[in-house]
């Protein structure tokens, strides 16, 4: 079964195997407003736990996107840098960012399950 | 110092306002629908945006008043009808932009509306300048209340009869619940439109009635997309000290008549500026992707040589794309020019374009 799990810099990440989906929170896209812009890593290369690996723009500001775990980057979703609006329709399932191949999945272990996100999104309402 | 509220405050927490702290105040940047769709319906209907935190200037006299502000601002007043606006520039002595401004003529002198944040400097300045001579009112007990779109028209006169018959950048003053508001047709979003200026105690009453009649209230943040849109500057952004209204590329607003005697603050720099050039100029800058190049984005030519700098940047969204305004070396202000915009370490192509980036024309009146 996948589990998906989450970061305090509000990513989301899906584990199938050893690829795991990246995208961001409805709680994110809800604090960013509209957004216009999406710019998301390269195929093959490879981004670090905590590294930029995207960066999402609304009509006020640019925002980074950080991968959660480190790994090759194997897939990235064209449809939302066309339409960057789709981000804010469906966040957290057809508007995924990327998927990496991971290195190492006991940096999993440090992501919140969703009730904790949930509260932490609560308390980090800003 | 404690931020200021406006009258519309328990209004705007009403329509779930997102609140941003500007010049001071205490102001929304968008309610519950966002940026996007206040913006687009605006352009397609009606919106309503609250700018009482904009200096109202009022300053009583007559022909004295008139020769004495000729001498400030660089516009034929003296010609000026009764209740015909102007769009002008409060100006230092090397022509620096000290403020934008509109300057309204009415029965008993001149009406000016001031940006939030130069007001207070403003009113010193001219205070100054004008030797305390006249009544100078930076009037706090009046709200400003704009509405944009192409419905506001009706809507607003359904609420305060006669309005539909003003004519684009003239005033007059009307009468809602027994109080005297002043409106005049103008706006800063490229719609057709009006603002209004009424008494505090009135201004929510007023702003709900234009609500039920299907306006919708509209915050800071899509007023900055449609103005850029339109091609309109923003004080401390496209315009500030450093920048004379030549080099912003507004000469037009400057009077041909007045040129010619060059008696104003600032006209020796104006005049030779005029004469020869100068060498940065305000232009249009369209990204060709989807990337956006926000304030102080560096811009560069194709030799990758540093020829200016964005001043306003954003997403469009009735354009769908991207917008800028910066200023470039004149020889790279051509329409079509090819330039490079530096984002995030990286250089993407982009043209300097003309202005606005998306017209509509004004409704001269109904007359």
């Amino acid at each position: 079964m996948s589990e998906v799990k989450y970061s305090k810099e509000h990513e989301w990440i899906k584990l199938e195997g050893d690829v795991a989906t990246i995208g961001i929170t409805k709680h994110a896209t809800e604090m960013l407003g509209d957004i216009v812009f999406a710019e998301l890593p390269e195929k093959g290369s490879n981004v670090e736990k905590d590294g930029t690996a995207g960066v999402v723009e609304s009509t006020k500001a640019a925002s980074d996107v950080y991968t959660p775990v480190s790994g090759e980057v194997v897939d990235t979703n064209q449809e939302i840098v066309d339409d960057p609006s789709k981000i804010n329709q469906d966040p957290e399932n057809s508007a995924w960012f990327f998927k990496l191949k991971i290195k190492d999945k006991s940096e999993m272990d440090s992501l919140m399950n969703k009730d904790d996100y949930d509260k932490f999104a609560k308390e980090n309402n800003t | 110092m404690d931020t200021k509220k406006t009258s519309l405050y328990q209004l705007h927490q009403d329509c779930n306002a997102k609140f941003v702290e500007f010049a001071g105040y205490q102001m929304p940047i968008q309610y519950s629908e966002g940026i996007v769709e206040e913006h687009k319906f605006t352009r397609n209907h009606s919106g309503i945006f609250d700018v009482s935190h904009m200096g109202q200037l009022f300053i009583y006299g007559g022909d004295e008043l008139i020769r004495d502000l000729e001498k400030i601002f660089p516009l034929d007043l003296k010609n000026l009808k009764l209740n015909h606006s102007k769009y002008s520039f409060l100006m230092d002595k090397d022509a620096g932009i000290q403020d934008d401004l509109i300057i309204t003529k009415i029965d008993e002198g001149f009406l000016i509306i001031l940006n939030a944040a130069c007001k207070d400097n403003d009113f010193k300045i001219l205070e100054e300048l004008l030797n305390e001579k006249y009544k100078m009112v930076l009037d706090e007990n009046r709200s400003l209340i704009a509405i944009q779109g192409p419905k506001s028209s009706q809507i607003l006169n359904d609420v305060v009869d006669g309005v539909k018959d003003l004519n684009f950048m003239s005033g007059n003053w009307f009468v809602f619940e027994n109080q005297k508001v002043y409106i005049t047709r103008s706006g800063y979003t490229g719609e057709d439109g009006f603002e209004i200026s009424v008494p505090n105690n009135f201004a929510d009453k007023l702003t709900r009635e234009l609500i039920d009649k299907g306006s919708k209230l509209v915050g800071l943040g899509a007023r900055d997309t449609l103005r850029l849109e339109a091609g309109l500057c923003l004080y401390g952004h496209d315009l500030d000290k450093n920048k004379t209204p030549v080099e912003a590329n507004l000469k037009w607003a400057i009077s041909k008549e007045r040129i010619s005697k060059g008696d104003f603050i600032g006209s020796d720099i104006i005049i030779k500026q005029l004469n020869d050039g100068v060498t940065k100029i305000r232009v249009g800058i369209k990204p060709e992707g989807r990337i956006i190049a926000r304030e102080k984005t560096k811009i560069f030519n194709q030799s990758d040589v540093h020829i200016g700098e964005i001043t306003s940047g954003t997403f469009g969204p009735s354009v769908n794309g991207p917008v800028a305004m910066g200023y470039v070396e004149n020889e790279f202000s051509k329409k079509n020019t090819k330039v490079f915009l530096e984002v995030r370490g990286k250089k993407y192509a982009a043209n300097i374009c003309s202005l606005p980036f998306y017209k509509k024309s004004y409704v001269k009146g109904a007359n």
